[in-house]
Formats: structure tokens, sequence, C-alpha cells
């Protein structure tokens, strides 16, 4: 597994997608969080990062689709998956090998915004006057959001060794499972279920998370997520060989 | 053995691609599969290197089961895939190391440095694998295969795409290499076989039509008729050479210059020379003509 996150690591920094990753959600977020007019954190005054931990899911939709349509559909596209498929790996090393380096990436797009953080600190009337708590619980949600998108991603670039179709697959997917349970719920559909749906979203448990309170629901949520896409990746690869 | 194969099928949706094919392959030996496209060499060779499993049947390599040990195996076997898929992006070198690194190589450093010199890839070794020519690219999946030092090699094609020189240079290598490994290597070329291997297993929709000696498959060929290429001194009677006993046909291909084929167990080349003598002229060139793969492929499978 080792083997496959050190190669796809050196290939996001040799092919610049890491850079282009960062940069554009830094980019964003930073133009979100301090210049736009509509409810910068300096003209709103509140001494929290709520538009970057409200901004954030949304840009990584597009980014983490980014980063992992081509991880198993250019492998499958270019034939070196079967180079892969004969050295001494099985598909979840594959897998595993994939998913984590994306996570990583995700999290060294993430860490530059503790600048964010220590900004509104310094800036705080009186100084250090932000929920540090609900900030950190923001970032750990923020983290489990960005795998759980990584692991969608990955299913998506296995079912088709079509890079777009793999980015498109990915977004739409990522989409759905972030406000699609929300606002199913919200359309009131399922009566006294309303809340079991809401809460298969992954918005609810981000939203819970964000509040400072790392709960273990939460957490079980975001592996059993994970563990989901993962699992229907190795079968969509499994698939394959038959 | 270090390949046994047991009535072996593999079933893709309602097309068999090999159906119930039995072989085995002793240490040390250097084994030609040859077949057209679609014959099933590549489906068996990717079953043999652990990528796809079977739908039935027993397939094991160093005495282990494909099925049940398919990473034990995959630690000792090389192989080398039709198309050779490579990362573009990647040096040599980093492409080794991650494979190196796949392998858990103790000294990877010597061992990449190894594969870089015996596949001839030292001038070479500081660019990127897309940069390379179809040659060197070839060279780089062979260098992949052979890092891990395998007992088993399984090389699908690994001479396609390469002009002559480098068909030399790389069939050396697999000549070198066969000295303590077992190879089996797939192939469209006779006299590929012919160069580097002591035994030819050939394979036509799916189905095993020959496994026999490099020679005694040529005796085969011997049996049937035969095709040289003649130029006399002078021109002669095209009829008298039809004529001659045991010649099926004289093709007229230049001034002085035929194509003559005789049947079984006919002696043409004495057949020739004699009919020269008769016709007072000489000989100037002679060349036989060999046996076509389609033809040899036409032969063993007509039947099928």
């Amino acid at each position: 597994m080792y083997s496959i996150f050190k190669k796809e690591i050196r290939s996001f920094l040799s092919s610049l997608i890491a850079y282009v990753v960062i940069v554009v959600f830094l980019l964003l977020n930073g133009l979100f969080t301090w210049v736009f007019a509509d409810g910068n954190v300096l003209t709103l005054g509140y001494a929290n990062l709520d538009v970057l931990f409200y901004m954030a899911p949304w840009i990584f939709i597009f980014l983490i689709s980014a980063i992992t349509m081509r991880a198993i559909s250019e492998e499958i596209k270019q034939g070196t998956y079967e180079i892969l498929g004969t050295k001494p790996l099985t598909d979840l090393n594959i897998i595993l090998g994939k998913f984590f380096s994306a996570v990583v990436l995700v999290f060294f797009a993430v860490v530059p915004t503790f600048i964010y953080f220590y900004s509104i600190y310094q800036l705080g009337l009186p100084k250090g006057n932000i929920d540090v708590g609900a900030t950190w619980g923001s970032y750990i949600g923020l983290i489990l959001l960005g795998a759980s998108y990584a692991a969608i991603g990955l299913f998506a670039s296995a079912v088709t060794p079509n890079q777009i179709v793999a980015f498109i697959f990915s977004m739409v997917l990522c989409f759905f499972f972030y406000v699609g349970f929300q606002q199913l719920s919200n359309l009131n559909l399922f009566g006294g279920n309303d809340s079991i749906v809401q809460s298969l979203g992954i918005q609810y448990h981000y939203d819970s998370i964000s509040r400072g309170v790392v709960d273990t629901r939460d957490l079980v949520y975001f592996g059993s997520l994970i563990t989901f896409f993962l699992g229907l990746t190795y079968l969509a690869l499994d698939s394959r060989k038959w | 053995m270090s390949i046994e194969i047991k009535n072996l099928t593999k079933v893709y949706g309602t097309q068999k691609a090999i159906d119930g094919i039995s072989f085995s392959i002793g240490a040390g030996e250097i084994v030609g599969f040859l077949g057209p496209n679609g014959a099933g060499k590549s489906t068996t060779m990717k079953i043999l290197s652990g990528y796809i499993p079977q739908t039935s049947g027993n397939a094991s390599v160093l005495g282990m089961d494909v099925a049940k040990e398919p990473l034990k195996i995959k630690q000792r076997v090389g192989y080398l895939p039709e198309l050779n898929p490579l990362y573009n992006e990647m040096y040599i070198k980093e492409y080794l190391q991650f494979n190196a690194d796949i392998y858990k190589i103790k000294n990877a450093k010597e061992a990449i440095e190894h594969v870089i010199e015996i596949t001839g890839l030292t001038l070479e070794r500081k660019k990127k694998i897309g940069q390379l020519s179809k040659g060197y690219r070839q060279r780089v999946g062979l260098a992949q295969a052979l890092l891990n030092n395998p007992d088993v090699l399984i090389l699908d094609e690994p001479t396609s795409g390469l002009d002559p020189n480098q068909m030399t240079e790389i069939r050396k290598l697999i000549v070198d290499l066969g000295k303590d490994k077992t190879i089996l290597l797939s192939t469209h070329i006779m006299q590929e076989v012919e160069a580097m291997c002591s035994r030819v297993i050939i394979i036509n929709k799916g189905k095993i039509v020959a496994d026999d000696q490099v020679g005694n498959i040529k005796n085969r060929l011997k049996n049937n008729s035969k095709t040289i290429r003649v130029k006399f001194r002078d021109a002669i009677e095209l009829a008298k050479l039809e004529g001659q006993s045991g010649v099926e046909a004289v093709v007229p291909m230049d001034a002085h210059v035929y194509e003559v084929t005789a049947g079984n167990g006919v002696d043409l080349a004495e057949l020739l020379f004699k009919f020269a003598i008769a016709s007072n002229t000489i000989i100037t060139e002679q060349m036989e003509l060999s046996e076509s793969l389609e033809n040899v492929f036409h032969q063993l499978t007509k039947n099928v």
C-alpha cells in the first residue's frame, strides 16, 4: 500500500495537480473569507470562520473530484492496472494507497487555512475571542468530509475508463451525499423517517461535528461512508476480471 | 514443474477464450507460445501471472496454485504484458524504484542498477519513459519484469514492434536469462522461436494444436512442399522446368529468375542443379523461401 501511496503523492507533485488544487482551494476560500463583499469576515464583524467552513465543502466537490478522477480510470485506460495487478499487491492495497494519498492532499490544502484561524484569533476583540472548540471541530469535520469525497471519487474513477465521466459522476455523487439527503428530508416525503433520511447525508454530520463536539455517531457515519465507497470501488475493480 | 496447467478454461461472457488446455513446463525451459491474434495466448499468460482468474481448471506456478496463493507467486514471477503499459510521466529510475518498493527489495539501488545494465538502458537512464522510443520502452518493461530476480518469466510478445537490431538484442538477452530461469514467451514469429526456444506450444481458437520440441515442429514443415527462388545465368525453357518430375509449380519472377515449388520428398536443390547442367547453364543465385507462420498455422489448424 505504501508503494502506491508514495507513487501517487509523487505523481501529484510532478504533474502540478497538488499545487493547482492547493492554490485554487486557498484562493477561492481566501476570496470568500476575506475579500468578497457579501459576508466576508471583516464585514460581518464576527470572530469566526463560518464562511470558510460553509464554502469549503462546495469547493471540495470540484477539487476532490478533479484529484480522484484519473486515479483508477487512467490506470485502466493506459493498461497500467495490468502491471499493478501482476505485482504482489492486492486490489485493497491499491485502493487504500490511492485513497490515503488523496486524503493527504486534502489535508495539505486545509492546513494553510490555519493562518486564517490565527489571524482571527489575533484580530478578535478581545484577542482570542473565537470559539476554538467549534473551529477545531469544523476542521476535523472538513477533513472527514474530504476523505468521504475522496472515497466517492475513487469509486467514480473505478467504474469508467473515461476521466471526464468519472469527474462528473463523482461531482454528482458528492453533491447528492452532501446536500441530497438533507433536501429530500425537507420535502417531508418520508413522514416520521425524515430525520433518518437527513442523517444519511454528509451535511448533517458535518454540521454536527462543526459545533465542536466530536460525537462517536458522526465518526461512525464518516467511517461507514468511506468504507462503503471503498468497498464499492473494490467490487468495481474485481468485476473487471470476470 | 515450474508451470503446470490442467484443463484450463476461461470464458468471457459466452466466448471461450481458452478451452480446456493442459501443458507443463519444467524448470529452466524456454518455451515459445505461438498463436494468431485472439487464440488465447494472452489470456493464458494473464491467468498464470495472477491478473485474472480462470473459469475452471487448474494453473500452478512454482508448485503454488495461482488461485490460492497469488501474492506468493507474483513475488517470484516476472511479467511483461502484451502492450507493455508504462507510466509515461515517470523517469526510468523512478519507475523501477516504484517497482522495487512493491517487491520490498532490500538492496533496491543495486537491483535497479543491475536491471538497467542488463537491459541496455544505461544511456537512457535519466530520461522520462514518455521520451523513449519503442525499443527502449520494451526494455523498461523487461527491466520491471526482471527487477525481483524472478524464477519464472512470462513475456507476452517481448519483441513486437522492435526493429531487427533491437529484436536481436532482446532475443540474446532472453536466451541469457533463460540459463537460470523458466521462460514462457508468446510471439507471432517462427524464427524467433527457433532462435530462442527449445520447445513450442501452438494454440489456436483456445485449444492447443501442437506441443513439441522446435526441431520436431520444423520437421513437420519439411514434410510439406518447399519453394526455392533460383536465378539461372542464361534463359531456360520454362515448360521443360515445369515438366521435371516432382515440380509442382514454377513462377517466373524476373529475367531468368523463377520460384520453383516441389512436392513432399523431392530434393529440389539437387533437381535444379541437374536441370541447370542439362540446360547448359549455371545457377547464379539460389534461396530457399521459408514457410511463413500463416502457412504453419494453416497446416496445423486446418483440421481443428
